[in-house]
């Protein structure tokens, strides 16, 4: 073997250009397969982190009539817990209203959260500096699309428990900037006492927000979705990604390995006399075909170790400035921060390296199977069998 | 002592007698702008921020609980029927070929991107029942005295807590109508104009809805003809009429 691994490394170096390219080819692939894995394995661990840090925290439960995706459930889905069964759980409560900033209408959700709360990130307790006679948090997103700052004042309109309308002015006390845009876009936050003032359904909740000592047990009228149900679509969203990008790989790598497999058929054409050699000096024709298909596998040793040279800064760099790809995929409903942190890890370059070997091996294998079938004198000779 | 005693028994009477006035003149309205049965023809003007757009229908309505519409134009709209009976609504789009219930929260969806919600239409209980009512004062519009009542809710789920009417003190029709959230805050305004004697009652023929809260014109609602207590099929009542 190790006689396989020095001819092999003088047969490749000594080949010159023609190994740098493929070299190049390979290194492409797997820069560019390493590189967009830690893209979406990023977009992953900060999609899951910042939805647990500022909207599910360790998962919710439902009041039974509410369906996040249906806007007509929001307006009567809304209830009180048992007594005792709140233990662990901060409620929510929102209701569907209307915001007119500069005359134009704009259908909202109000959320009502307590001031005290620790569970999510939102840092609704600054509301208590206000004094205004309702004061809101919005967050960026909302804040551009509405054109309101903070100190704005924008007229509300909500319905109270019995649906008669109610209607005041709410002042901006404070925009928050959040990555994630499903506690952002379309909608206002307040303390809970207030909304609940304001709408009559005291000491009701359209869902709580489950901390990390919570137990789930069943409740009637209620149901708990835990923190791997409520990203479930992000998962599949992810999921579909990956999958979608292995097509791209696939046609890279594909590039990539008809370049190795050109060059070992060219070379087992052009290399008969020294196959014959190889042969006539004892060796097996299994350990000739080890020393061509050793020479295919180092083509990615080598795209590994120039990926590596090349790719490394741009990892580095990445993983820890970002990637910024701005507000582009707000509008498409996916969970996605505006900056990408990717997340580089050894078995990501590892299992990258390993596809790469395996597959250069298998490709370099298959045109040298015809030295099996070689016949050494006429391979001496310069003759094909 | 006495003169205080007086003096609220006066007030008590004046308030009393307000009320009356009040309720003797919306049952007159009542009996002006409602009938047992009619069809109407109309037209539904909704103006948008560049430009407006004309809804053309004909509707059947028995009491306040049942009424038929069918759009007849435009092009896009027409064949849309929507049927009422009590507080179910439905609609028929030819389009899909399907009719759906709307219930719930979808009644308070703007009717046809009007200045009207569903719900608005769906009211069918008379202004008496749900509001107290007392006469605030008089003022003259467009050189017609008229009453100024004050309405304010007195069951809880009134979708107004409170409205003002302008009714017109010899015609006894209303002639301007603001409705008010449990703030105070105005919400809606509607204005009646083109009033005409038809079938012996004095009606207005051109109605202009305003939400008050955003930029626009508003809604107008113009009467094309208009028959009272006129004779409608059973069956127009009733869900196969929509498919028909």
């Amino acid at each position: 073997m190790k006689m396989a691994l020095q001819m092999a490394f003088k047969n490749l170096i000594g080949a010159g250009l023609r190994t740098w390219l493929n070299v190049s080819v390979l290194s492409f692939c797997f820069i560019v397969i390493v590189f967009y894995n830690g893209f979406l394995n990023g977009w992953q661990k900060q999609g899951r982190l910042d939805a647990m840090n500022w909207e599910f925290a360790q998962g919710q439960l439902y009041h039974a009539d509410y369906d996040p995706y249906d806007v007509f459930t929001i307006q009567d889905a809304h209830g009180s817990l048992p007594e005792g069964e709140s233990q662990h759980l901060t409620p929510v409560l929102i209701q569907q209203a209307t915001l007119y900033p500069n005359g134009r209408m704009n259908p909202i959700l109000i959320k009502g959260i307590p001031l005290d709360q620790k569970v999510i990130n939102l840092p609704i307790d600054l509301l208590a500096k206000s004094t205004a006679d309702i004061p809101v948090f919005i967050g960026k997103r909302m804040a551009e699309s509405a054109k309101l700052s903070e100190g704005d004042q924008v007229l509300l309109r909500w319905r109270d428990q019995y649906g008669t309308y109610d209607a005041a002015n709410i002042t901006i006390a404070g925009i928050f900037d959040t990555e994630v845009a499903t506690i952002d876009q379309g909608q206002i936050w307040l303390t809970l006492d207030k909304l609940w003032k304001m709408t009559g359904l005291t000491d009701e909740a359209t869902l709580y927000i489950a901390d990390s000592q919570y137990q789930p047990q069943p409740i009637s009228g209620w149901n708990f979705q835990s923190l791997n149900s409520l990203l479930k679509d992000f998962e599949s969203a992810v999921q579909a990604e990956r999958i979608g990008s292995m097509v791209i790989y696939l046609v890279l790598l594909g590039i990539g390995l008809l370049a190795i497999f050109d060059t070992q058929v060219l070379s087992v054409f052009r290399r008969q006399r020294e196959i014959g050699t190889y042969i006539a000096l004892g060796m097996t024709k299994n350990q000739v075909l080890k020393i061509f298909t050793v020479e295919g596998g180092m083509y990615s040793i080598f795209a590994g170790i120039v990926g590596m040279v090349i790719g490394a800064p741009l990892f580095y760099y990445t993983a820890t400035q970002g990637i910024n790809i701005g507000s582009s995929a707000e509008g498409m409903g996916v969970r996605m921060a505006n900056i990408i942190y990717p997340a580089f890890g050894p078995g990501l370059v590892t299992g990258t390296l390993l596809v790469l070997v395996f597959s250069a091996k298998l490709v370099s294998f298959l045109p040298a199977r015809k030295i099996s079938k070689m016949n050494p004198v006429n391979a001496l000779k310069g003759k094909l069998s | 002592m006495k003169h205080l005693m007086a003096l609220l028994f006066a007030l008590l009477t004046v308030t009393q007698i307000q009320a009356q006035d009040a309720i003797a003149i919306l049952n007159k309205v009542d009996e002006n702008m409602n009938s047992n049965s009619n069809t109407t023809k109309s037209d539904m003007v909704i103006y948008g921020r560049r430009n407006s757009r004309t809804v053309t229908s004909i509707g059947y309505a028995e009491g306040k609980n049942k009424s038929f519409s069918e759009y007849l134009a435009p092009e896009r709209e027409k064949g849309t029927k929507m049927l009422k009976i009590e507080g179910y609504l439905w609609v028929y789009s030819p389009s899909t070929d399907r009719t759906i219930q709307l219930s719930g929260h979808m009644l308070k969806q703007s009717l046809m991107g009007s200045d009207l919600s569903y719900e608005d239409i769906m009211e069918n209980r008379k202004l008496i029942d749900m509001y107290n009512a007392e006469v605030v004062g008089d003022e003259t519009i467009d050189g017609r005295k008229t009453w100024v009542l004050q309405l304010k809710a007195k069951v809880d789920d009134a979708t107004y807590d409170s409205r003002k009417l302008w009714v017109d003190a010899e015609r006894y029709v209303p002639l301007k109508e603001e409705l008010y959230a449990k703030s105070g805050q105005l919400l809606k305004k509607t204005v009646m104009s083109d009033i005409k004697q038809i079938d012996g009652r004095w009606y207005p023929t051109k109605m202009n809805y305003k939400d008050m809260l955003k930029d626009g014109k508003g809604t107008d609602f113009i009467v094309l003809e208009i028959n009272f207590d006129a004779e409608i099929p059973d069956y127009i009542f009733s869900k196969a009429s929509l498919k028909k």
